[in-house]
């Protein structure tokens, strides 16, 4: 028996942004983001910025655009 | 307060206008048009003898008890059957009216078993009252035994748990009959034969236990003598007191009597007045309130060190002491973020308030979450993104005025009981149903109801299904122009989405596996059918998709116009008694009290004001990343309210190492739940039988929870979360539970009315109960969404990421069934287990058979992340590829099969889709291994 091996801010991020991709990349990125900070709790969003900083593997294209917009 | 008895006024109100003016025994009487004669005589303070007619029943007008003159009118016409007219000049007390009351009276008698005094209904007895009533003195036929041919040797039917049905006592009055049909709508009861010979029976002659019957309690409730009578009166006795509270299983939120002797609680009877049942109940309200008083109540605080110790009992003070340091010194060593709580759907608004308070006011985070997470957290969600305030629109009373339902991933007659059994009183009526389940749900096709459309969906395709609804809605002109362009915004964007072609029926048909054909003939009539109400549950929420998907139903409901009046609508059936309260309390960790985000700094200065704390303005963990956090070690202590999350989420295995991993788990409940067995503290809660506050249900009515008792533990949960907090350094004291409700009040603008006095004087409210709507509010967006507009929103259907496969073929989907409730903590303890004393695994005979499963064979159910064992059960309402069991028992732990699939927006889990496969165990494959033994032939045995 096994459970996903994916961290969570991953599979949680991906799930977000997969919802958005019929919207144009810019306003996906916007509306991903507003999602995270509205919803997520501080060290999920700074795990997340740092899966990207370590190369961001896995993570959707549009997250990856929309955590850049979590950044202070 | 002393027993209370609710005035019956024999025949059901009518509505409309009080137009009608007649005189009945002198007295000028106005009542509406179609009252029974019998009902104004009532209201006028002139009660008619009457024993086969209630209020709760139209008339039937067989006992004839009720006789009486009218001016003009031939002979003596049954006062509940006659209606009112204008200028009626009626007289209900003249010799002649007596004479044949007695008469009546005496025949009833004269087969009726004289032992009153030793009767359990003596005291409660309309039988016993009327012969008084019409003067009976004399029974010129004899009576008992030697009343020539009678039914006083009939049989006693003692097998359901709860009643018993004495035949002997019975006088064929029908008003069990129509009780069960009528209210409860289930029809399990008839008369059989005729004239002598009737008698009342369940089913075809068997046992109340084997029949249809469903246990609601409605032919208890209407019968006038003791045929029909619960058994714990037989046992104890009649109650002499009563006090009003409210259920506390599921989101009905039904009012009862609490009847006692002294304080001993004899029984539970629904209430007349009660705004969301109205007289009726189901099994569990009815019935199950056993395990308040359940020997396996803990009822001190125990402590431990470590899991692998034994609990060692303590004072509160102690208890109290342990836990505030311990969360103070994990907080010293791993940060403030490092400790949260979750609150619980099963407790009153005050203690669900108090504790948000603790965690935000003095743990100084937002890490509160509520278990609404797992069940309605996308409701909360996907109706402020759309209607802008997180709750239904209706009060429960508004499907009598709906044409068609649509009923969409709920199973309210197993799940929501007595408001399953207003909603069939309408279909019966006529308002057509659309049932979107993948299972054939009793709804489908039950008496006198059947589905007009019953779209099988494959599960996880909602959002596909609700869209191509839309897209019919849409493409073929169907949509309310006027309301859309009056009050919604994003319709161009919205239209230009959904009117594309992948949304039509026949695009998605295949994804869903729902009938093009079926699907637009369904979305036609919710469209023109007159006012339609959706009505849906877990089946939507519980999904990767669910947040989406209750957008596409808020789309569906504004496109067509039916939203902000009687009869329509978008309704969540909540799960527990007090989810809706949980989440209005601030449960959620972003929002504070009334869905105002913590980010707001002026909704944040209101509290910081009122308490004298700095609160944080980020959000805080949700219980899955409380999990999470807890396993990656940032997470070391939580304090769980009246929760088992061990057994009530999903994905087992992970659930246990995060609470593993804890440096503290609190626990507060009534017993030693899974959740527990993890535990450092816990600390002993309360029945609903002890509490005092609130409820508030899934139609947003704000009920009082009366307490019953005193609390077995010493103390109210309430009290105990604000003595955490005070040995945590925050002074935090109220007097009262009223004075809790106060501070909301205060601080709510949506509750700004709302006081235990209020509650008191006028029964019940829905909020919003403010100055703008002090008798609160049961019908929302009237003129005008919450937000505004009501907005359109994009619903893009993504499929879920669990599929099935070939080591993993079947889809699981769970859910709970009428006797059950929940983890089952309850039901479990009490006899309720004779319905259900285990989870079974329904499975379509198709897939039962290429696995050589029988019907009741014992089988090993497995998914990616766990395993367990089970009894399968073959139904063809399963459709073929897709099985279905019910998490009640421990011992089964379904959830250990289910997965960390979350809903994207809220992470809400997706219970209702998890790849499995089902196989026999080796104990069982060996049973079947077995040649079957056949007898021995002549020839045989002569061999031998």
């Amino acid at each position: 028996m096994s459970t996903t091996t994916v961290p969570p801010h991953v599979r949680l991020a991906n799930d977000i942004a997969v919802q958005f991709h019929h919207h144009t990349p810019n306003r996906a990125a916007t509306e991903i983001a507003e999602h995270i900070r509205s919803y997520w709790e501080k060290r999920m969003k700074e795990a997340l910025l740092a899966h990207i900083d370590a190369g961001g593997a896995g993570l959707d294209e549009l997250a990856v655009r929309a955590a850049k917009l979590l950044r202070p | 307060m002393s027993l209370l008895k609710e005035p019956d006024y024999g025949t059901p109100a009518r509505e409309g206008a009080a137009t009608v003016e007649l005189t009945i025994d002198g007295m000028a009487v106005t009542v509406p048009p179609g009252t029974s004669v019998m009902r104004a005589a009532a209201q006028a303070g002139a009660a008619v003898p009457k024993l086969c007619a209630t209020d709760s029943l139209e008339a039937f007008g067989s006992c004839r008890l009720c006789v009486v003159e009218i001016d003009g009118a031939r002979g003596t016409p049954a006062s509940c059957t006659t209606p009112v007219a204008p200028g009626m000049v009626v007289r209900t007390q003249t010799e002649r009216v007596g004479r044949l009351r007695r008469g009546i009276m005496e025949l009833y008698i004269s087969d009726h078993p004289l032992d009153c005094l030793t009767c359990s209904a003596n005291g409660d007895c309309e039988l016993q009252d009327m012969a008084g009533v019409t003067g009976l003195r004399e029974v010129r036929y004899g009576s008992g035994v030697d009343a020539g041919a009678n039914h006083l040797d009939a049989p006693k039917d003692t097998s359901n748990p709860y009643f018993d049905f004495d035949a002997s006592k019975c006088i064929v009055c029908s008003r069990c009959v129509r009780a069960c049909d009528e209210v409860q709508g289930t029809l399990a009861l008839t008369i059989d034969g005729r004239g002598f010979d009737s008698t009342v029976a369940a089913g075809a002659g068997v046992p109340f236990m084997e029949s249809d019957c469903v246990s609601c309690g409605a032919c208890v409730q209407a019968c006038p003598t003791a045929t029909l009578q619960e058994k714990s009166v037989v046992e104890l006795g009649m109650p002499t007191r009563s006090v009003l509270t409210t259920c506390a299983y599921c989101g009905v939120g039904c009012s009862f009597k609490a009847e006692l002797r002294g304080d001993e609680l004899v029984r539970m009877v629904p209430y007349k007045d009660g705004g969301a049942n109205e007289g009726h109940s189901c099994v569990k309200g009815r019935f199950a309130f056993g395990y308040a008083s359940h020997p396996d109540r803990v009822l001190a605080p125990m402590v431990r060190d470590s899991i692998a110790d034994e609990w060692r009992e303590v004072s509160w003070e102690d208890a109290i002491g342990f836990t505030a340091r311990r969360l103070r010194e994990i907080q010293a060593e791993h940060g403030t973020g490092s400790i949260g709580a979750i609150t619980s759907s099963r407790t009153t608004n005050e203690e669900v308030y108090v504790v948000q308070k603790m965690v935000r006011a003095v743990f100084g985070n937002n890490n509160v979450d509520t278990c609404a997470r797992v069940c309605h957290s996308p409701t909360g969600y996907g109706l402020k993104q759309t209607f802008g305030t997180s709750a239904g629109t209706q009060d429960f009373k508004s499907v009598a005025n709906a044409d068609v339902i649509l009923v969409i991933g709920a199973n309210p007659t197993d799940g929501h009981p007595v408001f399953a059994s207003r909603m069939k009183r309408r279909l019966r009526q006529g308002a057509k149903l659309i049932v979107v389940d993948p299972r054939r749900i009793d709804l489908v096709r039950s008496p006198h109801i059947e589905a007009a459309h019953h779209l099988q969906l494959a599960p996880g395709t909602n959002v596909a299904v609700v869209n191509a609804f839309a897209h019919v809605v849409v493409t073929e002109e169907l949509v309310d122009r006027e309301f859309v362009a009056d009050r919604c915004e994003g319709f161009a964007e919205w239209t230009e989405f959904i009117a594309r072609p992948e949304h039509s029926p026949e695009a998605v048909e295949e994804i869903t596996g729902v009938p093009a054909g079926e699907l637009r003939a369904a979305a036609r009539l919710y469209a023109t059918g007159g006012n339609a109400a959706i009505y849906y549950g877990l089946g939507v929420t519980e999904h990767s998709q669910g947040s989406t998907m209750v957008m596409g139903m808020a789309n569906l409901a504004m496109a067509t116009g039916n939203i902000g009046r009687d009869g329509v609508g978008v309704n969540p059936l909540r799960g527990q008694n007090n989810v809706q309260g949980s989440c209005d309390m601030g449960s959620f960790p972003h929002e504070l009290p009334g869905y105002r985000h913590v980010a707001d700094d002026d909704v944040r200065g209101i509290y910081e004001h009122l308490w004298g704390v700095d609160l944080r303005d980020e959000p805080g963990l949700r219980i899955p990343n409380m999990f999470d956090a807890a396993v990656d070690g940032s997470f070391r202590a939580l304090f769980v309210h009246g929760e088992d999350i061990a057994q009530s989420d999903p994905n087992t295995q992970h659930v246990h190492a995060a609470l593993a991993a804890l440096d503290l788990l609190v626990v507060q409940d009534l017993f030693v739940n899974e959740t527990a067995k993890f535990a450092h503290v816990l600390l002993p809660g309360t029945s609903f039988l002890e509490k005092d506050g609130t409820f508030t249900n899934a139609e947003r009515r704000i009920n009082r929870v009366r307490p019953v008792m005193a609390p077995s533990t010493g103390k109210h949960e309430w009290q105990i979360i604000c003595e955490i907090s005070q040995a945590m350094g925050y002074p935090m004291h109220y007097e009262s539970a009223a004075q809790i409700m106060d501070e909301i009040a205060l601080t709510t603008p949506t509750f700004a009315g709302v006081s235990f006095a209020h509650l008191d004087k006028v029964g019940s409210v829905q909020w919003p109960c403010n100055e703008a709507a002090p008798d609160g509010t049961p019908i929302m967006h009237k003129d005008g969404f919450v937000r505004g507009k009501g907005r359109f929103v994009e619903t893009v259907y993504v499929p879920t990421r669990e599929r099935s496969t070939r080591k993993f073929p079947l889809i699981l989907t769970t859910g709970r069934i009428l006797t059950q409730y929940n983890v089952g903590a309850q039901t479990r303890r009490t006899a309720n287990v004779a319905w259900h004393p285990e989870d079974l695994l329904e499975l379509h005979p198709h897939d039962a058979e290429v696995r050589g499963i029988r019907d009741g064979d014992m089988v090993v159910l497995s998914s990616r992340v766990g395993r367990t064992t089970l009894r399968a059960v073959l139904s063809d309402r399963m459709p073929v590829g897709v099985c279905y069991t019910t998490f009640h028992h421990p011992v089964t732990g379904a959830n250990v099969i289910t997965t960390e699939n979350s809903d994207w927006a809220t992470n809400c889990p997706e219970y209702k889709v998890t790849a499995v496969q089902v196989a026999l165990t080796p104990e069982q494959a060996s049973i079947h291994e077995k040649p079957a033994e056949r007898p021995v032939t002549a020839t045989e045995r002569a061999r031998t």
